[in-house]
């Protein structure tokens, strides 16, 4: 027997040996069932060559994204060494793509990070203490909720001020009350249960529960809000940048080089729809992946 | 009239006064949600790293005019007495004047809000209108290619940044084709012709049965409209397909079978049904975000409504108005929000 065959008749036991071991065991078959969902799969594929794509950028860049060369403003695609043209100041488009992929993960890494944590803090500490604290959280919850996303986001950015980190500060700060009540909702059957109980029974305090037996049963219905939010974030993080509150220029953001585009939309089509698609591209993949991690990580939520 | 039947009918006056604790609660937790909302237009108005008086008395003002200004707009008293002014005023309306426009906020909103409630409204028809039955197609005829073609659509309307696609489509429909009416909500010599009762055009122009206006108001809100009505489809198709989906495996869709029913009775009296205070509940929550999200739409088309006049207003960082609007659009939304728990309550027996 081959070694990966081996590996994988370890995977698939019926009878896992260890905690480990079983735990490996349920991801594979995840795997194994996720697999089998090709739009998922595009999903993923899309996303991972979007991070490759990300990291090799200063080798995969044909010029440098900041050179400009006025000479050579608004060349249409094909053009021999622009491969999508050139923008109103030169730039090669594709380069200022491939770096733009950058700004693009940044900005949701961080906000996938910010939003869910703040979250699932609030929910479970609201679902957890219940009374008055939950009151109160759910409350600012909310408030939160009800405010227009977009118009609280472009509200915090005018002030705090343009730019990438506040941007995504303030797409966190409006996209975090959805997940509260999630935790918040789950945290309230689980409490309950009986469990949690006898873990309370065996003298375990309050954060011990919290941390190590209600967080790790909200993750997987968070992963998949997560990355069903993701398109969402990447949409909401363009528009800032396209009112000109996120990356500031000379900036490769996507969002941003639509809104500089947009000037010469009539007659140099290009210079707005190449960034368009990749956003398109982009928030897509998080969709279908989203839908395929629902499938697999939430079975009760899912439609089939 | 409810609770009055209620007493009538001989029953206790403990329900009654439970209805009544029900609504007091209700109105206590919008009052409780628009004061917050409130706070944090009033935190981010004072954040705001802008010199209020200076934008109103110039950067070449005396001390003597400053520090009058600086009294006159209460800056010297405590944030707490700020609040409570602030409060005081947004409930009698007041939302303080527009240094971009010169007019009082509360007037621009009123002249604004109509152009984009005209555009939400029809957004939403439209998203109603097609996404409802494709939604509910989609659930009946499942896995079938109809039902893909659903959710490449809502999926689509999920990925697309709804400025680039409205760019695209101006591009397409009034720069290449010529078929539509450009940005704007009417073609400039057909600016303030007819008289202002709803301030939307279309129902004015009717009223005053200028037709040409009106076709011309038609060329200029369909595209936007459209593409509004799209989101709003994408969203509503999905939401009425896993609705239907529930419906059409419960038991009484086999019995209505067994009983020999028609499809089409089984699916849209039977299932559908049921679904439509949920429907109405989702369609509410859409309208909403088509209110507050028109925001990138309407800078696109050069909409003149709410959500481009906070936009403009705070890129001059004219912060009353963008207080105002804010505090306006998110009223809206909490009131949209309630409207639709009480059909929930009214029409849903099981919700009492």
């Amino acid at each position: 027997m081959s070694e990966t065959q081996s590996l994988r008749a370890w995977l698939l036991t019926e009878t896992p040996t260890s905690r480990r071991h079983a735990k490996l065991s349920a991801i594979y078959h995840a795997w194994l069932s996720f697999r089998t969902n090709t739009m998922a799969m595009i999903g993923l594929i899309i996303l991972v060559l979007l991070v490759v794509v990300a990291v090799v950028a200063p080798w995969l860049a044909p010029a440098d994204p900041f050179a400009q060369t006025l000479a050579n403003r608004l060349q249409p695609p094909g053009t021999d060494g622009h491969i999508l043209g050139t923008d109103s100041l030169g730039r090669d488009l594709m380069s200022r793509l491939i770096y733009g992929s950058r700004i693009t993960l940044y900005i949701v890494g961080l906000v996938a990070l910010i939003a869910p944590i703040t979250g699932l803090l609030v929910g479970t500490v609201a679902g957890y203490v219940g009374g008055f604290t939950d009151m109160v959280l759910m409350r600012i919850t909310d408030i939160f909720l009800a405010f227009p996303r977009l118009v609280l986001a472009l509200a915090f950015v005018a002030a705090l001020g343009a730019g990438i980190e506040n941007a995504v500060l303030a797409i966190s700060l409006t996209a975090w009350p959805p997940y509260a009540r999630m935790a918040r909702a789950e945290t309230l059957t689980i409490r309950s249960s009986d469990y949690i109980s006898a873990i309370r029974l065996q003298g375990a305090g309050p954060l011990r529960i919290i941390t190590k037996h209600i967080w790790p049963l909200c993750i997987s219905s968070l992963i998949v809000r997560v990355t069903l939010d993701m398109a969402g974030i990447i949409l909401a993080a363009a528009g800032l940048g396209f009112l000109g509150l996120g990356a500031q220029p000379p900036s490769p953001e996507w969002g941003a080089m639509i809104s500089e585009g947009r000037r010469f939309i009539l007659d140099h089509w290009w210079v707005a729809t190449v960034p368009g698609l990749a956003i398109f591209t982009v928030s897509l993949a998080f969709n279908l992946l989203g839908d395929g991690l629902r499938d697999v990580l939430d079975p009760k939520d899912s439609e089939k | 009239m409810a609770m009055a039947t209620q007493t009538e009918k001989g029953r206790q006056m403990s329900p009654f006064f439970q209805q009544i604790i029900g609504i007091a609660k209700v109105l206590l937790s919008i009052a409780a949600t628009m004061l917050g909302l409130l706070f944090v237009t009033f935190f981010i108005g004072r954040v705001m790293p802008i010199d209020p008086v200076l934008s109103i008395v110039g950067e070449r003002a005396t001390k003597e005019v400053y520090d009058a200004a600086y009294i006159k707009l209460g800056l010297d008293k405590p944030l707490i007495v700020q609040f409570f002014k602030y409060v005081v005023d947004v409930v009698q309306g007041d939302f303080g004047q527009s240094l971009r426009t010169g007019f009082p906020v509360s007037d621009d909103i009123k002249r604004l809000f109509p152009a984009t409630l005209e555009l939400a409204t029809l957004g939403t028809l439209i998203g109603v209108f097609v996404g409802v039955p494709l939604g509910v197609i989609a659930a009946v005829k499942r896995g079938s290619w109809i039902d893909q073609v659903a959710r490449v659509v809502a999926l689509i309307g999920y990925s697309m940044p709804v400025f680039w696609l409205g760019m695209i489509g101006l591009l397409v429909f009034y720069g290449q084709l010529g078929w539509i009416g450009g940005p704007g909500r009417l073609d400039i010599f057909y600016e303030d012709i007819i008289p202002t009762v709803t301030g939307m055009i279309l129902i004015d122009s009717a009223l005053a049965q200028d037709w040409g206006i009106f076709r011309n108001a038609i060329s200029h809100i369909i595209l936007p409209a459209c593409l509004l009505g799209y989101y709003s489809l994408a969203y509503l198709s999905r939401m009425t397909r896993s609705f239907m989906l529930e419906q059409m495996s419960a038991e009484y869709v086999i019995t209505a079978r067994v009983k020999g029913l028609s499809e089409w009775a089984v699916i849209w009296k039977h299932a559908f049904g049921n679904i439509r205070v949920q429907l109405i509940t989702v369609i509410a929550l859409s309208y909403a975000g088509l209110l507050e999200g028109s925001v990138l739409t309407e800078i696109i088309f050069a909409w003149p409504g709410i959500g481009s006049y906070i936009t403009t207003s705070l890129l001059s960082a004219d912060m009353n108005a963008v207080m105002g609007g804010t505090v306006v659009v998110g009223l809206v939304f909490v009131l949209l929000n309630i409207f639709s728990d009480l059909l929930y309550k009214v029409f849903d027996p099981r919700a009492k």
